[in-house]
């Protein structure tokens, strides 16, 4: 569906890609994440045909970005970052416009301004000047414009920046629903945002793609090493000392004791089997094991260490 | 042409929902009435003739219109509107167009409402020597032409810059000088000051309102109309190659 290779793009000295390529597939939804100034808004403009790339190629359903934009704009549903709007018109009167613009007439459009205004929930806002909504119900109006053309590809520049949780949910939840059909390409800097609404991630740092996969794939990727807690009820100087021997363990250090409940932390190196191993000494040794947990690498921790 | 039209029809709400364009209506008319009246040599002489008037619309031009076209582009790229705009599928001299039209239209009917002018002129004309229309309607004509040439002038500066300001300062400066390169004075000190000259509409503009409009003289407005909105396209494509 979206197929990007090797684009560059410097504004003036300033260089914000340095040769990004991706692709997205029909009916996936992808979180774009980096750190600030990263080159994410700076890609999406391209994709929506805003700038053009120094070099390098990009298409959107075969059309190409430069050569073919009016092709891929009716394609796309785009939001732009900080959702500029005009203040002045009436939410009603802007749908109107935009779906204009974007080829719908007659009936159908007033059918899809009046879909689009049940989706995102701006029933009450209708006869208002969007200058007058609160910054959620802008977002909504900014996404209501995005979906008036039915587009195949929607692509959200940070959509839940600002908005209160209830409004973050609301929006996630109608993401995941028009994602079903659609490909959403959506930037972010949450990052419980990826693992809750997006099948893949691409990682973008210093304008280049540093990393992509599902959620789950990020992080067992991690540093590799292993990572072990448990909580072992026995002598604390003996389960340390025999913990610390067993094969692989790299590092124990001790986290704290309680009612004779020793809590530890390991770590081993590349491979299985620590957890298993912790497990059969604690029972070899006639301890209690109260608690044995096989940590996973967070999406935060992958995160900075692909972009620092 | 249908696109043209859809952001003609959103600008045109645009003005009727800004208090900014009544202002600009009630200015221009009291301004140019006032003129009229006073400086005009109405009530002096008596002279039935609208004259008095079309004499000062490009003075009154030189400022009005550069403050309606000012925002007309620097709002949107402020705003950050230009984006959502421009990533629509719609071709750039599309949004030129109707951007130019909707603001023309505000122009004249500025200028239609100074339509009272000539009827009190008539009113008070001396019933042996009724009003010759002639001039009155060379007069409008040569306004609306002036006035869509500044306004194309205006929109161009706008789309250079994010800040009003600057684009109400770089319409007001361009249109002077190409309105002063008309005059003698001036003309007749610089290099090439005939050529430089046949640049000028301001002595196109004269011959026009005392009546005698020629057909090069048309050309010439619609020409400069044109070239100022071919600028205009090609600044806001710029971000393709800036
Ligand atoms: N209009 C511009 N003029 C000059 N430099 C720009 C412009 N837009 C972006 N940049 C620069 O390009 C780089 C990438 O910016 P971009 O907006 O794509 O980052 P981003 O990943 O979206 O960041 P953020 O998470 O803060 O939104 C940054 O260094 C930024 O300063
Ligand atoms: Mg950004």
């Amino acid at each position: 569906m979206i197929e990007v290779d090797n684009i560059t793009k410097s504004y003036g000295t300033t260089r914000a890609l340095t040769g990004a390529s991706f692709r997205i597939s029909k009916g996936e939804i992808v979180g774009f994440l980096g750190p600030n100034g990263a080159g994410k808004s700076t890609t999406m403009k391209i994709l929506t045909c805003y700038i053009p790339a120094d070099s390098g190629r990009a298409t959107v359903a075969g059309h190409d970005v430069f050569t073919d934009s009016l092709e891929v704009r009716r394609r796309i549903g785009y939001l732009p970052e900080n959702t500029p709007l005009y203040m002045e018109m009436l939410v009603v009167d802007f749908l109107r416009f935009v779906g204009g613009m974007r080829g719908l007439k007659g009936a159908r459009l007033k059918k899809r301004v009046g879909d689009v205004i049940g989706l995102t929930g701006l029933e009450g806002a209708v006869g208002k000047y969007i200058g007058e909504l609160s910054k959620g119900y802008r977002q909504r109006v900014g996404l209501a414009q995005a979906l008036i053309h039915e587009p195949d590809i929607l692509v959200l520049d940070e959509p839940t920046s600002g908005l209160d949780p209830n409004q973050i949910k609301d929006i996630r939840d109608l993401i995941r629903e028009i994602g079903r059909e659609k490909t959403v390409i959506l930037s972010t800097h949450i990052l419980p945002e990826v693992t809750a609404t997006c099948d893949r991630a691409i990682i973008i740092s210093d304008g280049r793609v540093v990393a992509s996969g599902t959620p789950q794939e990020l992080t067992s990727r991690g540093r590799g090493e292993q990572h072990v807690t448990a909580s072992v009820r026995g002598p604390r100087p003996d389960v340390e000392a025999k913990l610390r021997k067993l094969a692989g363990v790299q590092e124990v250090s001790v986290l704290d004791v309680q009612d004779g409940v020793v809590r530890l932390e390991l770590r081993g190196a590349k491979g299985d089997g620590l957890s298993e191993r912790v497990y059969e000494a604690v029972s070899s040794n006639q301890w209690g094991l109260v608690e044995l947990r096989r940590e996973r690498a967070t999406l935060e921790q992958v995160f900075t260490d692909l972009t620092t | 042409m249908a696109n043209i039209y859809r952001i003609f029809k959103k600008e045109v709400g645009g003005y009727m929902n800004s208090a900014s364009a009544y202002v600009f209506l009630i200015v221009f008319l009291a301004l140019g009435a006032t003129l009229f009246f006073t400086q005009g040599g109405f009530f002096l002489n008596r002279q039935a003739s609208m004259g008095g008037f079309f004499v000062f619309v490009p003075w009154l031009f030189l400022f009005f219109v550069p403050a309606i076209a000012m925002r007309i582009w620097a709002e949107e790229k402020k705003a950050g509107t230009e984006e959502l705009l421009m990533t629509m599928p719609v071709r750039d001299y599309e949004v030129v167009m109707g951007k130019y039209l909707a603001a023309l239209l505000l122009l004249v009917v500025a200028l239609l409402l100074t339509f009272p002018l000539p009827l009190t002129v008539r009113h008070f004309a001396d019933p042996k020597t009724p009003v010759d229309w002639g001039p009155v309607a060379g007069g409008y004509t040569a306004s609306i032409l002036f006035g869509a040439m500044v306004l194309a002038i205006g929109t161009w500066s706008s789309s250079l810059t994010r800040n009003q300001i600057i684009a109400f300062i770089l319409g007001c400066a361009i249109t002077f000088v190409t309105i002063v390169l008309g005059f003698p004075a001036v003309y007749e000190v610089l290099p090439f000051g005939q050529f430089l000259a046949s640049l000028s509409p301001w002595t196109r503009y004269v011959s026009m309102y005392s009546g005698a409009i020629s057909l090069a003289d048309v050309v010439y407005y619609l020409s400069a109309v044109a070239l100022f909105l071919y600028l205009n396209i090609r600044t806001v494509e710029s971000r393709k190659w800036m």
